[in-house]
């Protein structure tokens, strides 16, 4: 299942002010895997997920992702070379229909929208990708809904659409089942399975449970490090990860 | 724009394509095109003046709407572009050239160099520094022109005449001038109409919805709303060559603060981010300008007035109250 | 003779930046409290300056007049707060600068109406009519130390306000984090009309110890306010130490730079450039100082809010 390493993160550093915010994080993702990031709280995994994105410039370090050294690069080139990002609080349009959402990601995808005279409507094709790629995601019947009158888990399956639509190698999602009851984890728990193999996914979650069902690897960040990488058994195992989550409830469900 | 069939995968018109109402805009492009026969009725060629004045004020207003609106950038330097445009008239008249084809093209050139460089650097901010900055380089572009003593300096300059349209047609006669300022004020809409429904259109106004986004989706941002930026100026700049042409005078006064601040009101009266909202403001600021100065001395207290009940009766400006009417 | 050139244009810096401050801090308060653009707020400083010069007029006594004009500035405030700006709060920015500007229009033609369109005069107090001698063979006008004087007097004692008393408690928290100092039962009504009035006192006292210098007239809110804005970015939206220092730095420059840039084109390029470049680049100056600040700390030197 696993293939080369899609994205070498090496020494990535960040600091603001006094604060380590990112120490020397080292991490390899492979090609068609689904691999979880976790670690306790403040552990920096947000800034790493921004440092990958492009939203926050790395004070050192370098991240190397399909053979290319990307660590310069402008967040919207990172997004045309195949490396997308869903938000942990849901950053979507929300005024805009459920359609539009997607419609303009894949519009970033395809084509210069330096066009000032052809209406962008009456691309009819590039529409009935969008609803292909929310029906994949579980919104097909919502297509004309205003985004914000959408559930809140809606607008999570929403977040991750509008990520995938860009066609991304790698999909950076960070926390898509924050806020989320059962029923709704439970589905998006099945959308990431479906893409498995698709795409490339590094998850950063809380839901231990998710986690254990989702992830091929799993990588513990504890303040700005990487302290573990592998496989669940590995991670489990791992004294050092056992110490920064003692306390917490780190048992496998049966 | 013919309306597609509704059907659940073909997009349906939204909050991204703004509509240009031809139930309403074509009859109104009728009057306005017969006004000047219907002027002598209510009063003579004054109005012709005031027609012309409220609709380069509709281009220019219309102009800010595309970025303050449509964009979501707050510029409190506008006035400037307008400027801008109207010096490089009074410039090239100084020099002997007053051929429409060559000067208002050139107005426009201009205005659209400056909003280049003033939009490079202001776009690298945001916010209420970005308010600042935009009123910090009009405010030099003011001064600098208040300090060319060789172009009238804080006095102003008269221009010699109207620009020549050359064709047997002669720009002084003010009904040509009408005609002139409508043609270009309707063809500046239609293009800012198609530009919005286009890709470009819905980029910029998605941008305004959530810029972070757009970027994470793979737009260069920046590169968006600094081309909105240049348009903007260019199609102000077009006004102010207008307006040179007006009084066949041009001032430093014109790229003042206060004027950008009018404009501002102006969009914001209208409707900021409806397609005719720099127009409907321009329209009904003029008029009340023009109506309530002919009553009382002390008319900007009314318009004060007028403005503080819009304000807090129509939240989203005028349009928005219209609007109101036809959404289901 | 240059060492007191520079010593008199930095007097005359300070005082005008003391002044600019008064303004300053009730609109970075207003601002950073509230979060609302009040282009009204110059409007204050008119208002102010016209109640100063008529009380002075009607009680002989420019102390009297300050006073009285002052208290009446205050009240203005607060009653426009009640009846209209509160309303503005919860809006956008758009609509406050429509809101705010339409109050602007308001004011200059209700000023207009009463007092007329004439410069009205007001005059300092007899006593400090004259220049003082502060260093050998230098004079200094005894009514700009005065001004001087008020401006640092009033500086403390906003520091006072603000660092000693509950209001000020309040005051800081708000501007620091808003919701927070909700949370926490600050009473915003009050606060916020409270905000008001002193922020139109402190117009009023700059209007009034101005307008002996400048003409007291209709509009002349709207060239100070302009300034007050670029003192509030460069010091930092919000914060009464950055409204202090920014206006000190303006105040300086400004005025500093009227006199010096034409004196130091002429030397170096010749009376045709001191008479045409020096005032523009004169005027010029306090924006490019904003852009250097801003390029340099982009959000003021003390910036607020987290």
């Amino acid at each position: 299942m696993s293939g080369g390493v899609l994205l070498q993160v090496d020494g990535l550093l960040k600091r603001f002010g006094g604060l380590v915010a990112t120490d020397q994080a080292q991490l390899a993702v492979r090609t068609g895997e689904i691999h979880a990031l976790i670690g306790p709280n403040g552990a920096g995994k947000t800034t790493l997920i921004q440092q990958l994105s492009g939203a926050l410039a790395s004070d050192a370090g370098r991240i190397v992702f399909d053979g290319a050294d990307i660590t310069h690069l402008s967040m919207h080139e990172r997004v045309h070379r195949g490396l997308a990002r869903s938000y942990q609080i849901t950053s979507i349009f929300k005024r805009l229909s459920v359609l539009d959402n997607v419609a303009l990601a894949l519009q970033a995808r395809e084509g210069s929208s330096f066009s000032f005279w052809r209406t962008a409507r009456s691309e009819h094709r590039r529409y009935a990708q969008a609803a292909a790629v929310l029906a994949r995601v579980g919104l097909g019947e919502q297509l004309q809904q205003q985004a914000g009158a959408l559930s809140h888990g809606q607008q999570r399956q929403l977040e991750v659409g509008i990520a995938l639509a860009t066609h991304p190698k790698l999909l950076l999602l960070d926390e898509p089942m924050a806020g989320m009851g059962a029923e709704e984890t439970e589905r998006m728990v099945s959308l990431l399975q479906s893409l498995r193999g698709q795409t490339t996914m590094l998850l950063v979650e809380h839901d231990m449970d998710a986690v254990f069902r989702l992830a091929d690897t799993i990588s513990v960040l504890v303040s700005g490090r990487v302290i573990a990488s592998g496989t669940l058994q590995y991670i489990r195992e791992h004294a050092e990860v056992r110490r920064a989550y003692l306390g917490d409830d780190f048992e496998v469900p049966a | 724009m013919a309306e597609t069939p509704l059907d659940s995968a073909t997009p349906r018109r939204g909050l991204l394509d703004p509509a240009l109402s031809l139930r309403w805009s074509v009859p109104l492009l009728a009057v306005l095109l017969a006004f000047p026969f219907l002027a002598p009725l209510v009063g003579g060629d004054f109005y012709l003046g005031l027609a012309a004045r409220i609709l380069i004020f509709a281009l220019a207003a219309t102009s800010l709407n595309l970025i303050l609106g449509f964009g979501g950038m707050v510029s409190f330097g506008h006035a400037a572009f307008i400027g801008v445009g109207a010096y490089t008239v009074g410039v090239l008249a100084q020099a002997g050239i007053d051929s429409a084809w060559i000067v208002w093209p050139a107005a426009m050139l201009v205005a659209a160099l400056f909003a280049g460089v003033i939009g490079a650097i202001s776009l690298r901010t945001q916010g209420v520094y970005f308010i600042m900055i935009t009123l910090a380089f009009a405010q030099m572009l003011y001064y600098l022109a208040v300090s060319f003593k060789a172009y009238g300096g804080d006095d102003g300059l008269p221009l010699p005449g109207r620009s020549q349209l050359g064709l047997g047609l002669d720009l002084a006669d003010d009904r040509t001038f009408y005609y002139a300022t409508l043609l270009l004020a309707t063809l500046a809409l239609i293009l800012v109409w198609r530009l919005l429904n286009a890709r470009f259109g819905h980029v910029l106004q998605a941008i305004r919805e959530n810029e972070t986004r757009m970027e994470a989706i793979g737009f260069a941002v920046y590169r968006f709303k600094l081309t909105a930026f240049v348009i903007a100026g260019a199609l102000a700049g077009l006004a102010g060559a207008l307006l040179a042409n007006l009084g066949s005078f041009v001032s430093p006064s014109m790229m003042q603060w206060n004027q950008s601040g009018l404009l501002m009101v102006m969009v914001i009266l209208g409707g900021v981010g409806h397609l005719w909202g720099g127009v409907i403001g321009a329209v009904v600021f003029l008029l009340l300008e023009e109506v309530l100065s002919g009553y009382t001395l002390y008319w900007q207290f009314l318009l004060g007035a007028v403005l503080l009940a819009v304000v807090l009766a129509a939240p989203n400006g005028l349009m928005s109250l219209l609007r109101r009417k036809d959404t289901a | 003779m240059t060492g007191v050139l520079i010593l008199e244009q930095a007097l005359n810096g300070l005082q005008f930046g003391l002044m600019l401050f008064l303004l300053a801090a009730g609109l970075t308060l207003v601002f950073g409290i509230m979060d609302m653009i009040n282009l009204a707020h110059g409007s204050l400083y008119m208002v102010g300056a016209y109640l100063v010069a008529a009380a002075t007029a009607a009680s002989g006594s420019f102390w009297l007049g300050l006073a009285a004009g002052v208290a009446g500035a205050a009240l203005f405030g607060v009653l426009l707060e009640l009846t209209v700006l509160r309303r503005l709060y919860q809006r956008d920015h758009l609509a406050q600068v429509l809101g705010t500007f339409a109050i602007l229009l308001m004011c200059n033609e209700a000023v207009r109406f009463i007092w007329g369109s004439q410069p009205v005069l007001l005059s300092p107090p007899e006593s400090l009519a004259g220049p003082v001698e502060l260093l050998p063979g230098f004079y200094y006008p005894a009514y700009r130390l005065l001004i001087i004087g008020v401006g640092l007097a009033v500086a403390l004692l906003l520091w006072g306000l603000i660092t000693r008393t509950r209001l000020g408690m309040q005051v800081r928290a708000g501007a620091s984090n808003r919701e927070m100092a909700l949370a926490m039962g600050t009473n915003v009504r009050v606060l916020f009309t409270a905000l008001f009035g002193l922020g139109a006192a402190l117009c009023a006292v700059a209007g009034g110890m101005l307008g002996p210098l400048l003409a007291v007239q209709v509009g002349m809110g709207e060239s100070i306010l302009i300034l007050a804005f670029v003192v509030i970015v460069i010091g930092g939206i919000g914060s009464v130490r950055g409204a202090l220092l920014g206006a000190l730095l303006v105040g300086v420059v400004d005025t500093a730079g009227r006199t010096l840039i034409p004196m130091a084109f002429g030397a170096l390029l010749g009376p045709e450039a001191a008479d045409n470049a020096g005032p523009a680049v004169a005027s010029i100056l306090i924006y490019v100082l904003m852009a250097a600040v801003l390029f340099w700390k982009p959000k003021g030197l003390f910036p607020s809010h987290g």
